[in-house]
């Protein structure tokens, strides 16, 4: 690819569902179960709490997603938080899930990222 | 202490100032402000007598004894020169250590504070230069200033913000657009994948865009890209303005208009403005931008002048949820240890004293909050990376050419900015060592992006080398 490339058009629509985005990563193609993993890793490595939100995709600009049971302080295995983010999507196969990590000392998510991309209505 | 219990009898005439105002067995008080000037004293003038100068002109004193003095305790009020250091590799200047009693200084005013430490004492003829280098702002002070009116964290929630930095862009050209035109280019970079267009700092209402119509346009732009991408979207509305009055009427429209941030140049608009202007923004929920135009004028001569960090102390205690921070990597001068240091000062609740990145004291900010570090200037894909290693999340780093400059459009630019930015977050966080492997993230998520493809292409060539012209001087020292 260069720069002397013809001029590409960017393609994005109100009414193409597809051009919706839900924050980080996002932009990135969907990730391995391998990256996946190094996600919580990271963030159970920083102290975080994780937590297991969902939404369907035409909702998911709100400030609330549904909770998927209570976050799970405490939980130091990714294979169960993994486990849980499976099961909300079995639950919901529809919706975006997505993993928070609740970073209690300075009150604020360190992370928030959709593990399985939902399908627009 | 207590020599002066009694006003004693009065003796008109001229003193030395170390008489009074150099005190090397002080103890510091936790109330007290504390300042650390660099002096440049005249030739045969001693550093103690200098030091005293600067701490009597800087507090009560004047150049000879008046009668109304003994009306008064000056042994409480006055400032006082406590400690001297040479300065690492220069030994034209000396560091003089003072501190100020709390009662010196009105409550929540950085007017007040500046007007003093930084006020007459400036232009004293006794001294060739004079650098203020850092100063300790008492918890008892900060808890009577505003601060910022979100700070970090809330920003984040009203923004829906988490895990990364934030991405801007500023409209280019910076003069000269048309209302209409320029909120297309606001509409493209933020339906291309950026949280933030800003205003620059030279946009307040000119003829050939005034204010109103450029806050009608660019509304229209964010709600539109809004909707398109399902994310939240801003644009810091510049209401830096010619009176305070009309300052307010243009953030009144802001709010109207439901935009979650505006802008303001602090140095330009004053501290007075400023502070009023951060009360106002937290009274109507409001998220502040502040630019630091002229600020190079006052912090980049290395014996003259405040330094940059104390310009940021005053503008967290004034009030702001970004400042612009330099970048260390792009056009704008910063040199990456000092940078370091007064990001934590702009951003942590406690910073410990450190001289090898430029702080001289331990600063509590008690439950302030802290503000976004912005990094503009000159930055592109390439800089991501380090722009991530050097920042971490807590930053919005701000693009201008490296958005708009892209062969297909700000649209483009924009997606390719916010590519590079999450590959980057996604490779810190499974471990990858940015600054050694960063080109091999881009180039790994250029494959599945041809937007960053093509921009990793256009500016793969710029690069930004110049030698730091205000370096620590522990570093020169150490050269």
């Amino acid at each position: 690819m260069s720069s002397s490339a013809a001029v590409q058009d960017y393609k994005s629509s109100l009414g193409d569902p597809a051009s919706r985005r839900f924050g980080t990563f996002s932009y990135l193609p969907p990730m391995s179960a391998e990256r996946i993993r190094a996600q919580v890793d990271y963030l159970l490595k920083r102290g975080w709490s994780p937590a297991i939100e969902h939404t369907e995709p035409q909702n998911a600009a709100g400030s609330y997603w549904y909770m998927w049971k209570l976050p799970l302080f405490g939980e130091t295995s990714a294979e169960r938080v993994l486990a849980e983010a499976e099961a909300c999507h079995q639950a919901h196969p529809r919706d975006h899930v997505r993993l928070v990590g609740y970073d209690n000392l300075r009150q604020t998510q360190g992370a928030a990222m959709v593990l399985y991309r939902g399908q627009p209505a | 202490m207590a020599k002066s219990a009694a006003a004693g009898r009065y003796s008109a005439g001229v003193k030395e100032y170390r008489q009074a105002y150099w005190q090397p067995d002080y103890a510091v008080k936790d109330t007290d402000l504390l300042a650390c000037f660099k002096i440049t004293p005249q030739p045969g003038v001693p550093r103690e007598e200098a030091a005293a100068a600067v701490a009597a002109e800087s507090s009560t004193g004047t150049w000879t004894t008046v009668w109304t003095d003994l009306l008064t305790d000056l042994e409480y009020y006055k400032g006082r020169a406590y400690r001297i250091e040479d300065v690492p590799g220069d030994d034209s200047c000396f560091y003089a250590f003072i501190a100020y009693p709390i009662d010196l200084f009105e409550e929540g005013s950085v007017v007040n504070v500046f007007t003093s430490l930084v006020g007459n004492v400036f232009g004293f003829k006794a001294i060739r230069a004079l650098r203020l280098e850092d100063v300790r702002f008492p918890v008892a002070y900060v808890k009577t200033c505003g601060g910022p009116p979100h700070g970090i964290q809330v920003e984040r929630d009203k923004m829906d913000k988490y895990g990364r930095p934030l991405l801007g862009c500023t409209i280019k050209p910076k003069l000269g657009l048309s209302a209409k035109n320029y909120g297309r280019a606001v509409y493209e970079c933020l339906r291309g994948g950026l949280d933030f267009t800003k205003d620059d700092e030279n946009v307040n209402s000119q003829p050939f865009m005034r204010w109103r119509d450029r806050f009608g346009f660019v509304a229209e732009a964010i709600r539109k890209a809004e909707a398109e991408t399902g994310e939240r979207k801003g644009h810091y509305l510049n209401v830096t303005a010619p009176t305070p009055e009309e300052m307010y009427k243009r953030a009144g429209f802001a709010k109207e208009l439901g935009m979650p941030i505006i802008m303001h140049d602090f140095l330009t608009g004053g501290f007075c403005a400023n502070t009023g202007l951060a009360n106002w923004c937290r009274e109507n929920g409001m998220l502040l931008h502040i630019h630091r135009a002229m600020h190079a004028v006052i912090d980049r001569d290395r014996h003259h002048g405040i330094h940059f960090r104390v310009l940021l102390k005053a503008l967290r205690l004034s009030g702001g949820d970004h400042l612009h921070t330099g970048t260390v990597v792009g056009k704008l001068e910063g040199d990456r240890k000092a940078t370091l240091g007064w990001i934590d000062l702009l951003r942590e609740r406690h910073v410990k004293e450190d001289r090898s990145r430029g702080i001289f004291f331990d600063q509590d900010w008690g439950s302030m909050p802290g503000a976004f570090a912005v990094a503009s200037g000159g930055i592109h894909v390439w800089h991501m990376p380090a722009l991530l290693a050097i920042f971490g999340d807590d930053a919005v780093f701000q693009f201008g050419g490296g958005t708009l400059g892209h062969p297909w459009g700000n649209a483009a630019g924009a997606a390719a900015n916010r590519v590079a930015l999450e590959a980057c977050v996604e490779a810190r966080n499974r471990g990858r060592d940015l600054e050694k492997e960063g080109k091999d993230v881009l180039v790994a998520a250029a494959r599945s992006s041809p937007e960053l493809a093509a921009a990793m292409e256009t500016w793969k060539e710029i690069k930004f080398e110049f030698d730091t012209v205000d370096t620590l001087d522990v570093e020169r020292a150490a050269a």
